[in-house]
């Protein structure tokens, strides 16, 4: 035990010297450890895939074995996310996912569900594999289960949003938490149902099921007050977690309840083109878009941001784009994704836009 | 920095804002014998359809380019780990040949396919912080910001335009019969030689506009950020090739010493003959400022072309030449991965053909031999 602890903190110790550092200089040890092995790297919390499992046709489960960076940001608690890095055709994409292990497992498990259209999660449904390796960072987040356990818990959960309270669940049964549990699930059919299984195998907690295509569970149709009443109309606190309709459900039968909603992020582009919001959020400087590059409107608001070509091709001029949409002004394709690098001097705001500059 | 980039843009703002809205001119220049005209009307088509490729490419990048590049750094800190591990056996021969061979090899990969490419944005669209232009410093003295501002910016959108284009001479030599001669240049080819030797440490000092320094127009003092930063770049790199790696080879020090000279000397060699090849060669053209003014989008990629020129060779020559063999296309697409430029050649070329745009390439050892000749030619009294 006490070897256990003091090589890590020795290699620790060498691998961040300054004369490593100089030695590996100017990329660094990690450009080099990652080479031999993807998970070794001291400034970069990364994720091995050690299991993988297609336990219903529209969802993948992952076991991850995280390296030493991610360990040393934790602890990570039930209910809590994480940050999921993959590249899909070249590209980082970036997501985050609630791990349905419980609390303190050295393996982190994530079941992701597949949605339509939705780049990541098809991705790694189809090629997911022990080997691969991913970012994985802490995320956090404030759906978590109060450090004094309360008596009387309900959990509800629709799809993939059953990950945090299957994480709460697990590590309750770890504690040996004697209070009352009821854990009410809905999936679009028995089929659809993750963790069907361990659910039913459990002792000391209500399982309710509803099967919204199919009907055929202990609960028909969606979440209403004879919902509530089935599972536990008294309870303690009630956690829920999954589509929007839900968690609104819920919460106007029980307005105190602790919720989380994992919904793909939608964004329309509005039809009128100008005269959106332009934020120079470092800046606290906002301007009317008025359809001129974010270059020549940042500077007409007195700001000098950095740049060269101005034609697109020197890419001195790139900043960050953390919301909003825009069009290239050369092609005039338009980009949706929040937080993106975008080069300002052929980047055109379309609607309301925030930029780090 | 900033205090620089800051001075570079007024100088630009002041320029367009003087200068009368005219319309650009068609450019006519005689090139081996041949008289070469665009005018711009020509160059909008021109423009069109050099864009068209450029909006192909970039929609079709993805996991190839990714594997590409990743391989190709992998290679590189293999030769650099296994050439550094080799020269502490150094006083063996064969380890030391063997092992400064591979080192060398490294540090041009670093140089060039890597770090060239890398900091011009080519594997921005990954969003890999490893792989990010901005971000990536590579393993030689100069500054990396230093060389994105100098490079990226200045040399590759004032390509070839006299007083603009300070890779014209490098402020130290004389490369074109529009800079004055005076009896400095007498020893261009010796200042040719030296900068070649020297060329990694050429390169740093580049940003201080030594040139400036010399006439009085600017002083030492004015650079001072600059000098700070090719300070620190410079203890790092000298620190580790020429004390650290020894020390920690014990009594086999000098071999290592002399080993990583000759690496850093394989590359200054190899990137100057390949830098010196990409707009010097007989046929490649200069532009001067009155006649780039207001320059359209086609007129670019026409003098990007006419003031380029490309090199012969096999695959391999081309990655150890950071494909800057394909100078052309490289002027035309600075920010596509430059591995792309072989298969575009052929479809270039054909445009050139179409529009009367000359198309200068030749071997390695002819366009360097025109370059040298140019050199000692330009050294010599104009009657």
């Amino acid at each position: 035990m006490f070897t256990q602890t003091l090589k890590p903190r020795l290699r620790d110790r060498v691998l961040r010297s300054s004369l490593v550092d100089l030695l590996t200089g100017p990329h660094g040890v990690d450009r080099y450890t990652e080479l031999v092995e993807p998970t070794w790297t001291i400034g970069e919390a990364r994720a091995k895939v050690v299991a993988v499992r297609r336990d219903t046709p529209r969802s993948v489960t992952l076991t991850l074995e995280p390296n030493a960076v991610f360990t040393a940001a934790g602890p990570l608690l039930a209910g809590q996310h994480v940050v999921l890095t993959v590249e899909v055709d070249g590209r980082r994409q970036t997501r985050c996912y609630s791990p349905a292990n419980a609390e303190g497992d050295r393996l982190i498990e994530l079941t992701i569900g597949v949605h339509e259209g939705g780049l990541v999660s098809n991705y790694l449904h189809r090629n997911a594999h022990p080997g691969m390796v991913v970012g994985l960072t802490v995320g956090g987040g404030e759906f978590v289960l109060p450090t004094e356990r309360p008596r009387r818990i309900l959990f509800v959960s629709g799809g993939s949003g059953i990950t945090p309270l299957m994480s709460m669940l697990r590590t309750l049964t770890d504690e040996r938490y004697d209070g009352e549990v009821a854990f009410v699930h809905y999936a679009r059919s028995a089929d659809e149902a993750c963790y069907a299984d361990e659910l039913g195998a459990m002792t000391g907690v209500r399982v309710l099921r509803g099967y919204t295509r199919t009907g055929g569970g202990e609960l028909m149709g969606k979440f209403d007050a004879d919902h509530l009443a089935a599972a536990m109309p008294d309870a303690d606190a009630v956690f829920v977690c999954g589509p929007t309709a839900l968690v609104d459900a819920v919460r106007e039968q029980c307005p105190e309840a602790q919720s989380e909603s994992f919904v793909p992020p939608v964004f329309e582009v509005t039809a009128e083109a100008s005269g959106g919001l332009v934020s120079f959020a470092d800046s606290g400087v906002k301007v009317t878009d008025d359809g001129r590059s974010l270059l020549e409107q940042a500077e007409a608001a007195g700001l000098r941001p950095e740049n060269g070509c101005r034609m697109g091709i020197c890419h001195t001029c790139t900043r960050r784009k953390t919301s909003g949409a825009v069009k290239n002004l050369i092609t005039g394709a338009v980009s949706t994704s929040d937080e993106e690098d975008v080069q300002i001097c052929i980047t055109a705001p379309v609607g309301d836009v925030q930029l780090a500059l | 920095m900033t205090a620089m980039l800051e001075r570079t843009l007024d100088e630009i703002t002041e320029e367009t804002i003087d200068e009368p809205k005219a319309i650009q001119k068609a450019i006519t220049k005689v090139v081996a014998g041949q008289t070469v005209t665009m005018t711009p009307e020509m160059a909008e088509e021109f423009g069109c359809e050099l864009d068209a490729i450029r909006e192909r490419v970039f929609a079709d990048l993805g996991e190839r380019d990714a594997t590409y590049i990743r391989r190709i750094i992998k290679a590189q800190r293999g030769l650099e780990v296994g050439g550094r591990a080799l020269l502490f056996g150094g006083i063996f021969p064969p380890f030391w040949l063997a092992g400064t061979a591979m080192l060398g090899i490294s540090k041009i990969l670093d140089n060039m396919e890597i770090g060239h490419n890398v900091m011009h944005g080519q594997y921005d669209w990954m969003g890999d912080p490893a792989l990010t232009g901005r971000n990536f410093e590579w393993d030689s003295a100069c500054p990396s910001d230093q060389w994105r501002h100098s490079h990226n910016y200045m040399h590759h959108t004032h390509t070839n335009i006299v007083d603009m284009d300070r890779d014209i001479g490098y402020g130290i030599l004389r490369m074109s019969e529009d800079q004055r001669w005076g009896p400095y240049y007498r020893g261009n080819l010796v200042y040719a030689f030296l900068l070649m030797v020297f060329f990694q440490y050429g390169v740093a000092l580049h940003e201080l506009e030594t040139e400036r320094i010399r006439s009085g127009e600017i002083s030492i003092a004015d650079k001072r950020e600059i000098l700070a930063g090719i300070w620190k770049k410079v203890k790092q790199q000298t620190l580790k090739d020429y004390v650290a790696f020894p020390l920690l080879a014990g009594p086999f020090a000098p071999w290592v010493f002399a080993g990583n000279m000759t690496a850093n000397l394989m590359r200054n060699v190899w990137s100057y003959a390949i830098i010196f090849c990409g707009h010097f060669p007989d046929g490649t053209q200069e532009f001067t400022k009155e006649e780039t003014a207001n320059e359209t989008r086609g007129m670019w990629y026409f003098r990007q072309i006419l003031g380029s020129a490309n090199l012969t060779g096999g695959k391999l020559f081309h990655i150890l030449s950071g494909n800057l063999s394909f100078q052309i296309e490289h002027h035309l697409f600075p920010d596509i991965p430059a591995h792309r430029h072989a298969e575009l050649s052929p479809e270039i070329q054909e445009i050139c053909e179409r529009y009367g745009v000359p198309y200068n390439r030749g071997p390695l050892p002819k366009q360097f031999a025109t370059v040298v000749r140019k050199i000692a030619k330009l050294a010599r009294k104009p009657r």
